[in-house]
């Protein structure tokens, strides 16, 4: 199983104590899947990937990626697990603002010590004419499609997006998705993917909704 | 509405203490700086200035009685009754103490310290019975004496003035007895001459000040000069703190004028709130100027003790006009930096996007106008460093290559970090390349800030070090011999010398006009004195012997500059046509300065007799020889001058202006280095949209911090390897320029490398510092701050 999580739990402290957040969420994705994470705002959906992609760390549970147990991993390794093995995209805000398209695209697959086929994934996006622009430049759409194509140029095993097309109107949203299932669909990763969209989650393999801190 | 809107605005500080605090920290430490500079170069200065006046030097003209006794009661009469305007003066010595008194009736306007006379107890002064005035420590060490002691600051150290009746009593002298007559500048038309109704006087010019203090003089301008350059690093502190604090605010500027408030209402309040910092921030550096001032005073005290061989009160006043300028300096700077970003405010259209990052970089077009300003200064620069031969244009080259130089520093670093990019292998390295050139724009008012105070160091210290050599090589020629012996006539008494020593050397001269120059011709007589000590800029050795037999004239170089004159050039001089056969280096003399064989001399001027002689002998043998002098020829204490004792004083006043150079330097670098952590501190925040993304694909948090490190030791190093010939060449154009149009000659330039090395060190340590904090912050950032630049609400 390429991700499995048992009886994860997360809270977080506040004045009045620690607020639980994820009180046992479990779940696996195999290789290739595709799942939609759905939830109401505030139900604990972004704080899953959070965990997932070792950008924080859980109160409990385990987090199996490829079988290895990511919950108890220190700072570094958590960094060396975003480099080599998950690739993610956020809502906005995923690019380095003083590097071109072009090296933003390949950064992380260097970081990894990888090669990134960034012509071919920037042309696979519609974005060969954008290569040696600055992010500033670009829509909201291109920047996202940049985003997705930086974190398939390192050939993660799983693909963690969180609301990748909240920012864009409908359209744009729906031709990104088009170009980011066919991409990871090629490359054989998963993806675990928020989203609010009905629409959306019903265009991925399976869908897993989150209500009261748990999987419903 | 006003007030809704005054604590909007105001709500911001609560938010950002830290930013408030740099704020105001910024705006006193500029104004410290600034201010301790000037208070003690204003009290260096009214010392001074105390020590000439009381002292009576060269201020106005005299007259002596030429056979060295007591001017009489009756001469004084005749030229009253005459209608010259001349005022009485007794003066003598007590407990070590020197007494002037004066006449308070008629002491010439501006003369000794009548204003002082207004203050006290007029009429207890005019009638005698009752004030005397100095320094405190000048009155302890006369001791209880009759009079009313009363200290005042104003007065030269170690003098007191009186009544001249009351010095009369305190000197044993009898009543009625006058030293010489002060003439006062403002006398009627159609006086009888001198000669007619007091012959045995004479008159006495005023001097234009003695070699030594024309030398301070030039030092005095030159750290005047680095005083103002000290204003204009603080003025980039206080710009670039200004300017971060109006950016931040900008989306709630954009709010509060979406929601109905008057742009000029928002205005008024930003610009209310600059005026309340600028005078709070202006008062606390005014306090802290103080207390710099007041710890490194002491040794400035010291120093010109040495100088001017006066004791000199190491305690500060407060000068309104310290106060004021202090104040200026701060409100000038809020408004210099704050009109800009208030117009930026007033510019910013309502539904414009936030980008507040963009705000922070600056524009890219702004940044090609300052650098195609900076181009331009530095090129009129270069012209005037050709050209330029004027005081103004000496002052307007320094002004010129300091801001020039910040100008363009930006765009310089920004091609190094370029090249680094294009070199660099590896990711991380690219990337760090390319940050550290986005991060610029928002770094280089502190960078800008470290540069001019890193020049201002490496200018200091180099002219400093240079005025010392020099000095020290103006000693070893000024007083090469071992003793100086000044005299009235005094029959035998170079015969007795003779005897006495290895050599005895007539200092004499007399005044002539060279080419229509005022210039001292002095009759040499033949000694290694001269070739050994006296630096020869033009002219092989054999010049010296050359002059020695009479067949030819050696000039100094401020004759040789103002008249035109090189060597082989003919001089009519001493009624013969001499050539010139060398200049010599003659630091510190206001005037020209020829010198011929002394045959030659003393036949075109038989009548001159010479009262000044250089003594060569056992340095160990001097102290004894002038006691026995004393003995013998009643010659006063003073007139004998021992050259190892002040070369030695000479030397420890500028150890003591080392210290007091070496403390401000490092206040300087101090001050540039708060600036940068400010800069990085505020920084911090905007940057997270930058490096959260990093972050996420896997860089640790250390990692950054660490690398931020990096990038501020970076910026550091190039700018001190920019700020370094920057330094030399302001040293350069106070030396070579600015001296020689307001002094006639011209410091020699040393270079000294390893204070250079250090100042690097200093520098990059300072910015290590500054960047330490925010680096450490930076590594324990949490988590979830970084996550929250992903929300969508951000
Ligand atoms: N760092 C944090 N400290 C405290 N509470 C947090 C933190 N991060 C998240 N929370 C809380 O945890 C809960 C879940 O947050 P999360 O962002 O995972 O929700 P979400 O399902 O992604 O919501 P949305 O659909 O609005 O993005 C929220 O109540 C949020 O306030
Ligand atoms: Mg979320």
């Amino acid at each position: 199983m390429l991700l499995s999580i048992q009886d994860l739990t997360k809270s977080f402290d506040s004045a009045e104590g620690p607020v639980p957040v994820l009180q046992g969420v479990s779940l696996t994705l195999a290789a290739g899947e595709t799942v939609a994470l759905t939830g109401e705002s505030g139900s604990g959906k972004s704080t899953i990937l959070h965990l997932v992609g070792g950008l924080d760390a859980p109160s409990g549970g385990t987090i199996r990626i490829d079988g290895q147990d990511i919950s108890g991993l220190g700072d570094a390794g958590r960094a060396a697990l975003r480099r080599t093995t998950v690739g993610i995209v956020f809502q906005q805000f995923n690019l380095i603002p003083s590097m071109t398209v072009g090296a933003n695209i390949g950064f992380q697959a260097r970081l990894a010590g990888r090669t990134a086929p960034v012509a071919d994934l920037a042309a696979r996006m519609g974005l060969s004419a954008q290569l040696d622009k600055y992010p500033e430049d670009l829509s909201g759409g291109q920047q996202q499609r940049v985003a997705i194509a930086r974190a398939l140029a390192a050939a993660p095993r799983l693909i963690l997006a969180d609301e990748p097309t909240g920012n864009l109107d409908e359209a744009t949203a729906d031709s990104v998705m088009d170009l980011m299932l066919e991409a990871i669909a090629d490359s054989g990763a998963g993806l675990l993917m928020v989203t609010h969209s009905d629409r959306l989650a019903a265009r991925l393999s399976r869908r897993l909704h989150l209500s009261g801190g748990r999987i419903a | 509405m006003t007030f809704a809107v005054l604590s909007a605005i105001l709500s911001h500080w609560r938010r950002a203490p830290l930013q408030f605090i740099a704020l105001l920290a910024g705006l006193a430490l500029a104004t410290a700086l600034w201010s301790g500079v000037q208070a003690i170069n204003a009290e260096a200065r009214s010392s001074y200035d105390a020590a000439a006046q009381t002292l009576l030097d060269g201020q106005v003209d005299r007259l002596v009685p030429a056979d060295g006794g007591a001017v009489t009661q009756a001469d004084h009469l005749a030229l009253r009754m005459a209608g010259w305007r001349v005022s009485p003066v007794a003066e003598g010595r007590l407990n070590g103490v020197r007494i002037l008194g004066l006449d308070p009736n008629t002491v010439p306007a501006g003369v000794g310290q009548i204003d002082i006379a207004d203050r006290a107890d007029a009429d207890a002064f005019r009638t005698g019975d009752g004030q005397i005035f100095g320094r405190a420590e000048a009155l302890d060490r006369l001791g209880p004496v009759p009079p009313e002691p009363v200290p005042v600051a104003e007065i030269a150290p170690g003098t007191v003035v009186t009544q001249i009746g009351v010095a009369q009593r305190l000197l044993d002298r009898p009543a009625g007895h006058i030293d010489f007559l002060l003439l006062d500048p403002d006398q009627p038309d159609g006086l009888p001459r001198l000669a007619e109704i007091a012959p045995g006087l004479s008159r006495v010019a005023a001097g234009g000040g003695t070699d030594l203090s024309r030398l301070t003089d030039s030092f005095h301008l030159n750290l005047t000069a680095f005083g103002a350059l000290s204003f204009v690093v603080g003025l980039f502190i206080v710009h670039g703190t200004v300017g971060l604090a109006i950016e931040q605010r900008r989306p709630m500027v954009r709010t509060l004028r979406a929601v109905g408030v008057p742009l000029r209402l928002l205005l008024w309040g930003l610009g209310l709130e600059l005026l309340i910092f600028a005078l709070a921030g202006g008062a606390l550096g005014l306090i802290l100027g103080h207390l710099i001032a007041g710890a490194l005073l002491p040794d400035v005290a010291s120093s010109l003790r040495g100088l001017y061989g006066a004791a000199i009160s190491g305690e500060l006043t407060l000068r309104p006009g310290w106060i004021a300028a202090g104040l200026a300096m701060s409100l000038a700077g809020v408004a210099i930096a704050g009109t800009g970003a208030l117009v930026k405010v007033a510019r910013l259209p309502i539904l414009a996007a936030a980008r507040p990052r963009a705000w922070a970089m600056g524009h890219r077009k702004g940044q090609r106008v300052l650098t195609g300003v900076g181009m331009a200064a530095l090129a009129g620069a270069g012209g005037l460093a050709l050209w330029g031969t004027s005081l103004v244009a000496g002052f307007a080259l320094v002004g010129a290559v300091l801001l020039g130089a910040a100008a363009i520093l930006p765009a310089i670093l920004s091609s190094v970090l370029r090249f680094g990019e294009s070199s660099a292998n590896g990711p991380v390295a690219e990337w760090f390349w390319a940050d550290s050139r986005q991060q610029l724009p928002g770094l280089s008012l502190a960078l800008m800030a470290l540069l001019l105070a890193m020049a201002a160091n490496a200018g200091v210290s180099t002219m400093v070090s240079s005025f010392r050599l020099t000095f020290i090589g103006f000693l070893d020629q000024r007083l090469a011999a071992e003793l100086y012996v000044d005299t009235k006539e005094e029959p035998g008494l170079e015969a007795w010398l003779t005897d006495r020593s290895d050599a005895v050397l007539p200092v004499q001269s007399v005044e002539v006009e060279v080419r229509g120059l005022p210039t001292d011709l002095y009759g040499t007589r033949p000694d290694p004195l001269y070739p050994d000590n006296w630096r020869l800029l033009e002219g092989g050795a054999a010049a010296w012997q050359t002059m020695f037999d009479g067949r030819g004239v050696l000039i100094n170089e401020q004759l040789a500059r103002r008249g035109g004159i090189g060597v082989g050039d003919i001089l009519p001089l001493a009624g013969q046509d001499l050539p010139v056969v060398g200049v010599f280096g003659d630091y510190g003399n206001p005037i020209g300065q020829a010198m011929i064989a002394e045959p030659l001399w003393t036949d075109a001027y038989p009548n001159e007799v010479p009262r000044r002689f250089a003594v060569r002998t056992d340095p160990a043998a001097v102290p004894g020889m002038i006691e026995a002098m004393q003995a013998e020829f009643g010659i006063a204490p003073d007139s004998a001058i021992d050259q190892a004792g002040i070369k030695a004083v000479s030397l420890q006043v500028f150890e003591r202006t080392f210290a007091v150079t070496g403390a401000l330097n490092l206040l300087t670098l101090g001050v540039a280095g708060f600036a940068i952590l400010m800069s990085l501190l505020t920084l911090g925040s905007m940057r997270l949209p930058q490096l959260a993304p990093v972050w996420a694909m896997g860089l640790t948090r250390s990692r950054l911090g660490g690398l931020d490190l990096l990038r501020a030791v970076l910026l550091a190093g190039l700018t001190t390897v920019l700020a370094i010939p920057l330094g030399l060449a302001l040293a350069w154009a106070l030396l070579a320029i600015v001296n020689v149009a307001a002094f006639g000659w011209r410091l020699p330039m040393f270079l000294f490398p390893a204070d250079y090395a250090l100042l690097g060190v200093e520098a990059i340590l300072a910015a290590a510092l500054a960047a330490g904090w925010p680096a450490i912050r930076l590594s324990r950032i949490p988590p979830d701050r970084l996550l929250r630049v992903f929300a969508a609400e951000r």
